[in-house]
């Protein structure tokens, strides 16, 4: 009874913390911008380093019950009150107030994360016999949780998801105290009593605190608080999933007029919009009005310079393009649109989704491709995101694989002889992503022509050259519309950008790419599946000069951020774990270097293998949303199954190397597997997926277990925050290798780090 | 030289003189470093002489005033800026307005560009589509006597007909493309004007410009001289 409770309890408030990190990267995707919800995240998670130092020095008088109790209470209290701080994110470059605000939320935020890892720590020590099978259950916690709070946002709105992570972080506490009560000689049943009192208790404040929750308020600075500000406009329709929060708008008195790119030349009116946010931004409109003249003076229209029988549009969203490939007389036109919400919402705001020539598929872009049978006429990809987010470089460390060379080859294989491929990206000053478009299009051995606007620039790739009279209708289109051809040179210069031409890229992309690529400041290699960071442009040898030139428009803020982090993350753990580590640690059985060379060492590389999978995962499971949930749970279930597995090994110093070897072995695997087993159904996926991760995972479970196992009670606290501490630097540490050299590096680095520690 | 009296009065008694005369310095500065490759040493001196003189400690929030005169912009509620001086600076320059001309500015926010121009033009018209920062900025700009700048709450997309066409035109409200009917009322050998970019991050400014003969032709002019090109190995 005493220790299925306490597994319980633990399993509980592991699963509860796991996913409150998943609801507050949603939350603050909302609320705020989602690079800085990584980054808040990130440094919060800090607050399970730091429960080992706590553990270590008051371990007597902690109760394991209270901390969970606590998790409930603060986890929901550190959301309301980041809510009422008003942090202006986009202010911190010029204000030290801001970086403060910053500070507080990170703080803030580390609380719950402290309470509970000091709750399943001080289990950890108290129970130190029984680390495996604690241990377990704190994985199969967390796995279990990852996909259940991912079913949960399909279900309900984040902020119901969140009371309900409170509620199970009560739930844990009640549990922690039926462990306790029946570990006393009279306890039995006793202890029920109490417990079920406090969890009641508890959960009835968090359903309480929802009217302070509701509405969530966000950012001013976001587009749909600019939209909704304006006079008469108003929510029509709101809903939710872990694709993001889908807000639509309507404005009667000043009408959307989203035309991005539209022709100085263009003299008549915009039709009617409904406008549809994602978290708060990234618009895409609703047409709702008949005159559909605008649409061939956008950059897009170029494609329909030919007649296009078959057009498929990636990243519909709203449909505008499906209505321009209509309107430009397409007889089958296929919507590929990622989130089922919004395929839902477009047909019920009567977009083209219901139109009889138009088959939507709802599919990540990439996988799209990749399974297609068919060949079309035409492919757009659609501009998605505002200007504003482009120039600031938000996304230059997420991963793309629709702008990888792999996937500009299957794309044009996709293509009808004299068929072409569009994409259409907005300018930045200087140029980078149109540029780094430019030699992705080199390296997949396509032919190219590039046509620009005031603030758009849209590349038409083909298998075949351009004839010389698809040539001149691009020209004659462009020269009604005021477009300037960049590539191929030749013609009047409506748009002049300061700075080398694009017509110059392309020349120089065309002779010596490798030179260009070295000449110039921005980083314009093509992206690969291996390293997928089409939108990183960032290079640190440009980094003097552009401080020097105060050129802060000119920073890359997803990068600059990571980078950030984890520097803030360094000098963090080193006041939080290493320096009391060193200070405040007596009756060593372990000398400390040891300590954190191991516990450090399989903390940073069970993420950096967890995080490499999952992206090459990614691209085989075609879906991130799942691909990340089905190996996150997995690794987590399997690596707690081999906890639970490691009390009956014998002989433990070998494990990190079976670990290694594994990895390396798995590597090559995924490799080879994920290809040849690109066509089959997803069911078949992610069973392969599972298989892949399974034993891997399963002998990654252990070296924690194993590495408490020969050290005195008085060290577990110590090795629990190092690993905690570990872990949070492993995240950041982990993009930034992918980031620079790739998947595979990341993968090593970790064989490299088991190999360490496993070092006597 | 009516208009100028109230300055000289303020200017005289005004204890953020100096602040003022440290932010036209830091202006002269961010422009010399930007020197390099187009030649320019420096702003138009009227441009100059106006930044020197309007009280922009009256166009921010109470509780940022100390900021007011610091290089940077500032937060004014309802989720707009006060731009960059030098970045207010640099726009009144590049549409080289005349004593004569008519200005239309889209997005008025706290009124401050309208105020810098005020003096330099013959009128400001100037369109707000958030009415507390309509009001706000009538009210404040008629304490101030700038007489020659009318606000409007209204919607910029569609310039202001009335009063059209313009000599010059500055749209400081982000909009996917450039408005038809901003194009239509830009007088022939006008220029338009717009930052590009986030509302703390001004990454280029948009010249938009209407030859006489009625073309219309555009220019990205980055604030800051960056080549991204190193130049090729000998």
């Amino acid at each position: 009874m005493r220790q299925r409770s306490l597994a319980t309890a633990v399993s509980l408030l592991s699963g509860a913390a796991l996913a409150y990190e998943i609801l507050l990267i949603r939350l603050f995707s909302i609320v705020e911008w989602h690079h800085l919800a990584f980054l808040i995240i990130s440094l919060a998670l800090l607050g399970y380093g730091a429960s080992g130092t706590l553990l270590a020095l008051a371990r007597e008088r902690l109760s394991a019950a209270v901390c969970a109790a606590l998790f409930g209470a603060t986890s929901i209290g550190a959301f309301l009150i980041a809510q009422r701080l008003e942090l202006n994110s986009l202010e911190i470059f010029w204000s030290t107030r801001q970086f403060g605000r910053l500070f507080l939320l990170y703080l803030l935020f580390a609380v719950p994360f402290f309470c509970a890892a000091t709750a399943i720590g001080l289990t950890l020590a108290r129970h130190a016999a029984e680390s495996p099978r604690l241990y377990r259950a704190d994985l199969i916690g967390g796995g279990v949780a990852a996909a259940a709070a991912t079913a949960l946002l399909f279900a309900v709105h984040p902020v119901t998801a969140l009371q309900c992570v409170a509620a199970l972080g009560f739930l844990s506490a009640a549990s922690f105290n039926v462990g306790r009560a029946s570990a006393r000689p009279s306890g039995g049943v006793g202890g029920l009593k109490p417990a079920l009192r406090l969890a009641l208790l508890g959960i009835v404040a968090v359903l309480g605190a929802r009217p302070l929750l509701l509405p969530l308020r966000m950012s001013q600075f976001k587009e749909l608080s600019h939209a909704l500000r304006v006079p008469r406009a108003h929510i029509v329709d709101e809903r939710s999933s872990p694709h993001g929060l889908l807000t639509t708008v309507a404005s009667p008195a000043v009408p959307f007029r989203h035309a991005p790119g539209l022709s100085l030349s263009f003299t008549g009116e915009i039709p009617e919009q409904l406008g549809v946010f994602t978290d708060g931004g990234g618009m895409t409109p609703v047409v709702r009005g008949r005159d559909l003249a605008y649409l061939d003076f956008l950059p897009t229209a170029v494609a329909y310079v030919a007649p296009r029988k078959k057009v498929a549009i990636v990243g519909a969203g709203g449909g505008s393009e499906v209505l321009n490939a209509l309107a430009h007389g397409a007889e089958e036109v296929t919507a590929v649109e990622l989130n089922p919400q919004m395929v839902q919402l477009v047909r019920e705001l009567g977009g083209p989704y219901g139109h009889p020539r138009v088959r939507v598929v709802t599919a990540e872009a990439r996988r799209f491709i990749r399974e297609s049978n068919e060949r079309y006429d035409a492919i757009q990809l659609a501009l998605v995101g505002t200007h504003g987010a482009s120039a600031a470089g938000v996304q230059a460390v997420s991963e793309s694989y629709l702008y990888t060379v792999e996937a500009m080859r299957e794309l044009l294989a996709h293509l009808r002889p004299g068929g072409v491929l569009a994409i259409t990206r907005w300018m930045q000053a200087p140029p980078r992503e149109v540029v780094k478009l430019l030699a992705t299009a080199i390296a997949a051995e396509g032919h190219f022509v590039l046509i620009r606007g005031w603030n758009t620039a849209t590349l038409l790739v083909k298998r075949e050259a351009f004839t010389p009279r698809e040539l001149a209708a691009i020209r004659a289109f462009c020269e009604e519309r005021s477009f300037d051809v960049d590539h191929p040179p030749g013609g009047e210069t409506f748009n002049v950008f300061e700075g080398p031409s694009l017509s110059d890229a392309a020349a120089a992309l065309l002779t010596d790419p490798e030179d260009f690529y070295a000449r110039y400041k921005f980083n314009v290699r093509p992206a690969t599946d291996e390293r997928p960071y089409f939108f990183h442009a960032f290079r640190w040898s440009a980094l003097p000069e552009l401080l020097r030139l105060r050129a802060r428009g000119l920073l890359e803020w997803g990068y600059l951020v990571l980078v950030a982090g984890l520097a803030q993350a360094l000098v963090a753990s080193l006041a939080l774990i290493l320096l009391p580590l060193l200070v405040l640690r007596r009756r060593a059985s372990e000398p400390t270097w040891r300590l954190v060379l191991y516990f450090g060492a399989i903390g940073l590389a069970f993420l950096f293998i967890e995080i490499a999978f999952m992206q090459r995962l990614t691209l085989f499971l075609g879906q991130p949303l799942y691909a990340i949930t089905v190996v996150l749970s997995s690794f987590l279930v399997f690596g707690g199954l081999g906890s639970g597995f490691s009390a009956r090994i014998t002989r433990p110093r070998r494990i990190p190397l079976l670990v290694a070897a594994i990895a390396v072995v798995m590597l090559l695997a995924v490799r080879i597997l994920t290809e040849v087993a690109l066509g089959l159904p997803d069911v078949a996926k992610i069973l392969i997926s599972i298989a892949l991760v399974a034993p891997l995972a399963f002998v990654m479970g252990m070296p924690f277990p194993l590495g408490l196992r020969r050290l005195a009670e008085a060290d577990v606290p110590w090795a629990w925050g190092i690993n905690g501490t570990a872990s949070v630097l492993s995240s950041m540490l982990a993009t930034l290798i992918a980031v620079h050299f790739g998947f595979s590096v990341l993968v090593l680095a970790a064989a490299v780090l088991y190999v360490l520690a496993a070092m006597p | 030289m009516r208009l100028l009296i109230p300055f000289l009065l303020l200017a005289a008694t005004d204890p953020y003189e100096r602040a003022r005369a440290r932010m036209v310095n830091e202006i002269a500065q961010d422009v010399r470093f930007t020197s390099g490759e187009t030649g320019r040493v420096a702003l138009d001196a009227r441009v100059m002489r106006v930044m020197r003189t309007i009280p922009r400690h009256l166009f921010v929030p109470e509780e940022l005033k100390s900021a007011a005169y610091a290089n940077r912009p500032l937060p004014i509620g309802h989720g707009q800026t006060i731009s960059q001086p030098y970045i207010v600076a640099l726009m009144t320059d590049l549409l080289r307005v005349k004593p004569a001309d008519v200005v239309l500015e889209v997005g008025t926010g706290s009124g401050y560009q309208a105020a810098v121009l005020s003096p330099l033009v013959k009128q400001v018209h100037t369109v707000e589509i958030v009415a507390p920062l309509a009001q706000q900025a009538t009210a404040r700009l008629r304490a101030l006597g700038y007489r020659n700048v009318t606000v409007r709450h209204a919607d910029g997309y569609n310039g202001w007909k009335e009063a059209a066409p313009f000599d010059a035109i500055i749209v400081t409200a982000a909009a996917t493309h450039i408005p038809p009917p901003l194009i239509q009322q830009l007088k022939p050998g006008g220029r338009m004007i717009i930052p590009v970019g986030g509302p703390f991050s001004t990454q280029s400014l948009m010249l938009v410009e209407k030859t006489a003969a009625g073309k219309v032709r555009t220019r990205s002019v980055l604030p800051v001289v960056f080549v991204p090109l190193t130049r090729p190995k000998p």
